[in-house]
């Protein structure tokens, strides 16, 4: 992956926010550091740009108000970092909850509101949201997270390179096998450190596992938010049948600890190939008459098709990863570019449709369930032989990477010390530019119409509170 | 669809197979937890999940255990909506500063009798995260606990044997 790193001044951070007003590059993430402000950019080259900033007393000037997808980060940055931007936009706390929040005003005849959370009615992670609604037509949905804030950045400072590993593998358990990956990598471009080709397949096969086993089970999911019990009672037997053959294959249901810096932790086992070509036949063979009844059952589709509708327009500004914005026409998938190893000798299409219901963010992940199973049968059938991990060199520097987690591309940049201890690493979840989204998509919707819009997004709480 | 439901009539359920001595420790359990559960609590307890700041692999596992292969509701153990209705509340999470008030305030809205599970290794001592500042550090810091289900995540067996162990220490 090509990239530039630069120290810049305030005059330099300010274009770099023209420019991303412009639309000329897309947010890949904002973060800080006690003193110094980090953002990355993506050109549409593919090439990132990494801009350090040295803050003076702590202040720098507002990205957000130039492009609102930066808005939380930098309120995040300034409750873990102390960096103020001071002509923000918004400078109300995010993740830290101390004094209480004032929520935005909603104006307007009949207005009333209705308060969520952080405690849900289901088994789901907790986060609040407030509903201004007028009748059941929600009119504003303003979202609180932060409940699931566990200090993961903090932690990662001064920590050795296996604590590390350890804990980006738990900062969104669904996305264990893709956060490990993307901190693995990025640490791996700092020290310049290669990895086995055996290690490079298998973490691609635990990938496309988590993929298809998320896939599935939210497929189902959704369809219960609509009230139809039988896709989610058929898609949940689908997935458990993925998170067990993870189980005999790596020896982890979630795959969690299998991949670590420099390789992988665990081999296949021994029956671990064949034991995955009966899983995809299973899932060749039982998935395809789901699909068709999705499709078929009208009173589901009605539930569906032009539900929470996400404007193409929106999620480029934002630049929604995953099946949020290939469901609105965004075509990116961190696998094809900037793109990384061993997907580059693989064959996979990305689909996308631009209608951006939640139709069409079902649609898309049905699609790519079919894309994960060849990807797997591709692996499988051509996985290389060697070691399973490589020692790494011991060195000052700087690295990054992008990895296509089931829900979108995940960020992560790691500065390693001179000492072989992690000196600060950020991992960022795509929710952070998915959970925005789902404000405006469910503006108009009714109040009812939540539950679906929430799980066809489905973003991270626990990812993005980290 | 009505092909669907045909051939799942024709084909029987997928919960798997009745409890049987020598079948694996997750049917033995099943068999045990269902007697003693009927024992105590006249069939039926009724389960709050609260997530305190999970990286959320706890609740894909808890998840797991009402898929159709699992089927906890067979043994009349079922996951409520409400505090209200609970009598059990199996708490996932290192327990952020952030979710310690909401949980607190759960615990005062479910009823007596009441148990606390503490589900997975952060519940217990904060696990990975225990040396953040931004945790309170394990479920017992904040409420008095009766049963810890250790973990990361628990499988679905574990939560099993974990809900076994609680129903028999239930007085």
């Amino acid at each position: 992956m090509k990239r530039t790193s630069t120290e810049v001044d305030t005059s330099a951070w300010r274009a770099a926010g023209e420019r991303l007003r412009a639309g000329d590059a897309s947010l890949l993430s904002l973060w800080g550091e006690p003193g110094t402000a980090h953002m990355a950019l993506l050109d549409p080259s593919g090439a990132v740009s990494l801009l350090h900033l040295r803050c003076a007393d702590d202040r720098l000037p507002s990205i957000a108000r130039l492009h609102a997808p930066a808005t939380r980060l930098e309120r995040a940055m300034r409750d873990l970092a102390g960096l103020d931007a001071e002509d923000a936009p918004d400078r109300r706390p995010w993740l830290r909850h101390e004094a209480p929040y004032a929520f935005l005003p909603a104006a307007g005849e009949s207005l009333h509101q209705i308060a969520v959370g952080p405690v849900h009615a289901g088994i789901i992670e907790p986060g609040h949201f407030r509903f201004t609604a007028n009748g059941e037509t929600v009119v504003r949905l303003e979202e609180r997270l932060g409940y699931a804030h566990k200090g993961i950045d903090g932690l990662m400072a001064g920590a050795p390179i296996a604590r590390g590993a350890t804990l980006a593998g738990r900062v969104s358990g669904d996305s264990t096998v893709a956060f490990a990956l993307a901190f693995s990598r990025a640490l791996e471009d700092a020290l310049g450190a290669p990895v086995p080709p055996r290690a490079v397949w298998l973490r691609a096969l635990a990938a496309e596992l988590e993929r298809l086993a998320n896939h599935l089970g939210d497929i189902g999911a959704i369809c219960n938010d609509a009230s139809f019990v039988l896709m989610h009672a058929s898609c949940a037997a689908l997935r458990e049948q993925v998170l067990r053959a993870a189980h005999a294959c790596f020896g982890h249901r979630l795959m969690m600890d299998c991949v670590i810096p420099g390789g992988v932790a665990r081999d296949l086992t021994a029956d671990g190939a064949q034991r995955i070509g009966s899983l995809i036949a299973f899932l060749r063979r039982e998935f395809p008459p789901l699909v068709e009844l999705y499709e078929n059952t009208a009173s589901l589709k009605d539930r569906t098709v032009s539900t929470g509708i996400l404007s193409p327009a929106l999620a480029k500004q934002f630049g929604a990863g995953g099946y949020v914005g290939r469901a609105s026409g965004r075509h990116f998938d961190a696998r094809r570019s900037p793109g990384y190893a061993p997907y580059d000798v693989l064959q996979f299409d990305v689909p996308v449709v631009q209608s951006g219901d939640v139709n069409a963010r079902v649609w898309i992940r049905v699609q790519e369930v079919e894309q994960s199973l060849r990807l797997v049968e591709q692996i499988i059938s051509a996985l290389p032989a060697g070691p399973l991990a490589a020692p790494l060199p011991s060195k000052a520097g700087e690295g990054i990477a992008l990895v296509e987690g089931f829900r979108g591309d995940i960020f992560a940049w790691v500065r390693m010390g001179a000492d072989g201890r992690i000196e600060r690493s950020h991992l960022r979840d795509p929710s952070w530019f998915q959970w925005p989204l789902l404000e405006a998509a469910i503006e108009g919707n009714i109040v009812a119409d939540f539950p679906i819009c929430n799980k066809s997004f489905n973003c991270s709480y626990s990812g993005h509170d980290v | 669809m009505r092909r669907i439901f045909l051939r799942n009539l024709v084909n029987g359920p997928l919960t798997e197979a009745a409890p049987a001595p020598d079948e694996g420790a997750l049917v033995e359990l099943a068999e045990r937890l269902q007697q003693a559960a009927r024992a105590r609590l006249g069939r039926s307890l009724s389960i709050r999940e609260v997530d305190a700041g999970s990286c959320n692999g706890c609740e894909l596992e808890i998840h797991a255990l009402n898929n159709v292969l699992y089927d906890l509701e067979r043994f009349g153990l079922r996951f409520v909506a409400s505090p209200r209705h609970a009598d059990v509340l199996f708490v996932t999470g290192p327990v952020t500063q952030n979710m310690r008030e909401a949980l607190e305030r759960t615990y005062r809205a479910t009823p007596d009798p009441k148990w606390v599970v503490a589900v997975g290794d952060c519940a217990r001592d904060g696990g990975v995260f225990s040396d953040s500042p931004a945790i309170v550090g394990g479920v017992s810091n904040v409420l008095p606990v009766d049963l810890h289900i250790s973990g990361c995540p628990p499988n679905p067996t574990a939560l099993l044997k974990g809900l076994l162990a609680l129903v028999e220490t239930v007085k």
